[in-house]
């Protein structure tokens, strides 16, 4: 399905990263937001607030984080697409309801516009401390599915992915952006409605007794809504396929199999990555969202001093892009993740590259981005 | 590869980011290049100071910061103060001259000064000193041609401002070209 041209503001922009993502959500069909403004998201509730009434959506300001991440679950089962908006501290005290999302499999979108931690931290800085906590955050075992921006036009452009992922999957996905990329103000080229391809909720119409979690084929359930007529229970307790709380060790495996395997058998379609000058390439930087940037400019200036450097991009963040970063393991001497925070997907990184090529790490306290030539430096020592 | 830094400041309420925003719209939509603009988000930037800084670049840009831009645009004493010793040697000082008094400066950079304010109240609004200042600051710099710095201008106004906005930036545009012959 195409987007509503009603709902696309199609043209050339000069915006920032936080006004570019609310547009992408609502070009996205997004018609419910619940939120509590916090430094440095709130440009996003802000324009949220002042553009829904006019496209025909509703946000409500809630009383704090947790409220609102389950009043946007309410939101999906009433048949919106729905999402929050929040940053660090924010972020923590939405935890458990993210779980909630993960095991009712309430497609929801979640905006994490990333500052320094912990607790209170620096809320007017940059940071990119929250990427563990995106995916490991509520208790529990379950996948999630995330992106990084690294400019206001990524936020438009992924916005709109996130959105796509989370009825396609009927899973919970995180746009992680973060203080600089939401404050940056760029060209966003907005396209017009039919060149926006939207993934459309799937309802069950059939005729038998509904069953909420009885999977398709593809091992993702059909949803209903309030008002469609089916007897519908939503429940965190581990649930069958009729969404009734059975709490024995079958369901609770058959549930888990099914809850981690539909994001897990296609991790390898969903890890996008981006390559550059990896041809000749046997230093890697591994970056992503604004450290990207930074980590594009190191390589730069590698390549000026005759170094073989190359750089990969990580778009999708979870999954993390597992096979891509073996692969490209096997056949450099050292891959070097940059990122705001003390090694976050650095680990990840460094579980899969490990056996197979040197590793190391340029990270960050937060507050400030990366100097391109402390990452220079860093490739350097690390080298030796 | 051309790519040039401007750092603007003044008080806050003088249009100093909305001058950034009409600069950096009008080189990445109208002139259709590269663009980047940056605020100070800290707890200065809810007290009487605005600042922000421009990149533009006729390539993509990725490095986002600005410590020692090409140009500065002063428009209050204290973002004179506060971001001086950054500008790059050679650099352009634009500068309010009522409001801003230049000490000693590197001889190597070219200062320019407008009496914006004065001009924006002649116009009939004090409001838009900020486009007078855009005006002259296009001018002297040359970072915009003219005919790119107007459609900025046009595409940042409400509705109903042109006459007024378009009055203050020629005002400013014009006495720019002036002094940019006198000093060189």
């Amino acid at each position: 399905m195409k987007a509503d041209p009603k709902r696309v503001l199609t043209g050339n922009h000069f915006m920032n990263g936080n006004h570019s993502a609310t547009e992408g959500a609502i070009a996205a069909g997004c018609t419910f937001a619940a939120g509590y403004p916090i430094t440095p998201s709130t440009e996003i509730v802000e324009r949220i607030a002042s553009r829904f009434p006019r496209v025909g959506g509703c946000f409500v300001q809630m009383e704090d984080e947790i409220a609102a991440s389950i009043c946007l679950q309410g939101g999906i089962w009433a048949g919106r697409k729905s999402m929050t908006v929040t940053s660090g501290p924010g972020f923590s005290l939405m935890m458990e309801s993210i779980g909630l999302a993960a095991i009712t499999e309430a497609p929801c979108v979640f905006i994490n516009v990333q500052r320094c931690g912990p607790s209170t931290g620096l809320p007017t800085k940059v940071g990119q401390a929250d990427m563990m906590q995106a995916k490991w955050g509520s208790h529990g075992d379950y996948e999630v599915i995330a992106l990084a921006p690294s400019s206001p036009q990524d936020c438009f452009d992924f916005t709109i992915d996130c959105f796509n992922l989370a009825e396609q999957y009927r899973t919970p996905v995180f746009l992680m952006s973060d203080e600089m990329v939401g404050h940056m103000t760029e060209k966003v080229v907005i396209p017009s409605a039919d060149e926006i391809e939207l993934v459309e909720r799937k309802y069950y119409s059939g005729s038998g007794p509904y069953l909420p979690y009885k999977a398709e084929a593809n091992g993702i359930p059909l949803m209903s809504k309030a008002g469609l007529g089916h007897n519908y229970h939503i429940t965190g307790l581990t649930h069958d396929e009729r969404g009734y709380p059975v709490l024995t060790k079958e369901v609770q495996e058959e549930m888990m199999t099914r809850l981690m395997g539909k994001i897990n058998k296609d991790a390898d379609k969903l890890t996008r990555v981006e390559e550059h000058m990896m041809e000749d390439a046997d230093i890697v930087l591994v970056s992503y969202g604004i450290s990207f940037r930074m980590a594009y400019k190191a390589m730069e200036m590698a390549r000026e001093k005759g170094l073989k450097v190359g750089l990969l991009r990580i778009i999708t963040c979870w999954p993390f892009p597992e096979t891509k970063v073996r692969e490209i393991a096997k056949k450099v001497k050292s891959m070097i993740m940059v990122e705001l925070n003390y090694g976050q997907l650095y680990l990840e990184m460094d579980r899969f590259a490990n056996a197979h090529c040197k590793t190391g790490l340029v990270g960050s306290s937060c507050g400030e981005v990366h100097e391109p030539e402390e990452i220079f430096n860093a490739i350097q020592e690390i080298t030796k | 590869m051309t790519t040039q830094e401007v750092r603007l400041g003044g008080f806050g309420g003088q249009g100093v980011i909305l001058a950034g925003m009409i600069l950096g719209r009008a080189k990445s939509i109208f002139e259709d290049k590269y663009a980047t603009l940056t605020q100070d988000f800290g707890p200065e930037a809810r007290g009487g100071a605005a600042s922000c800084a421009v990149i533009l670049s006729d390539d993509p840009i990725l490095y986002p910061n600005v410590f020692t831009p090409d140009v500065l645009l002063a428009m209050s004493q204290g973002a004179l103060e506060k971001y001086i010793s950054g500008l790059k040697k050679g650099g352009i000082l634009v500068i309010e001259e009522d409001l801003v008094k230049v000490g000693d400066v590197d001889p190597s950079i070219k200062v320019f000064k407008c009496p914006a304010t004065r001009f924006a109240e002649e116009i009939g609004r004090k409001i838009v000193l900020n486009i007078v200042m855009y005006g002259f600051l296009v001018a002297v710099t040359g970072l915009v041609t003219e005919e790119i710095a107007r459609k900025g201008v046009e595409a940042s106004i409400p509705k109903g401002t042109e006459k007024l906005n378009f009055a203050a930036f020629e005002k400013g545009y014009n006495y720019g070209i002036e002094q940019k012959a006198k000093l060189g």
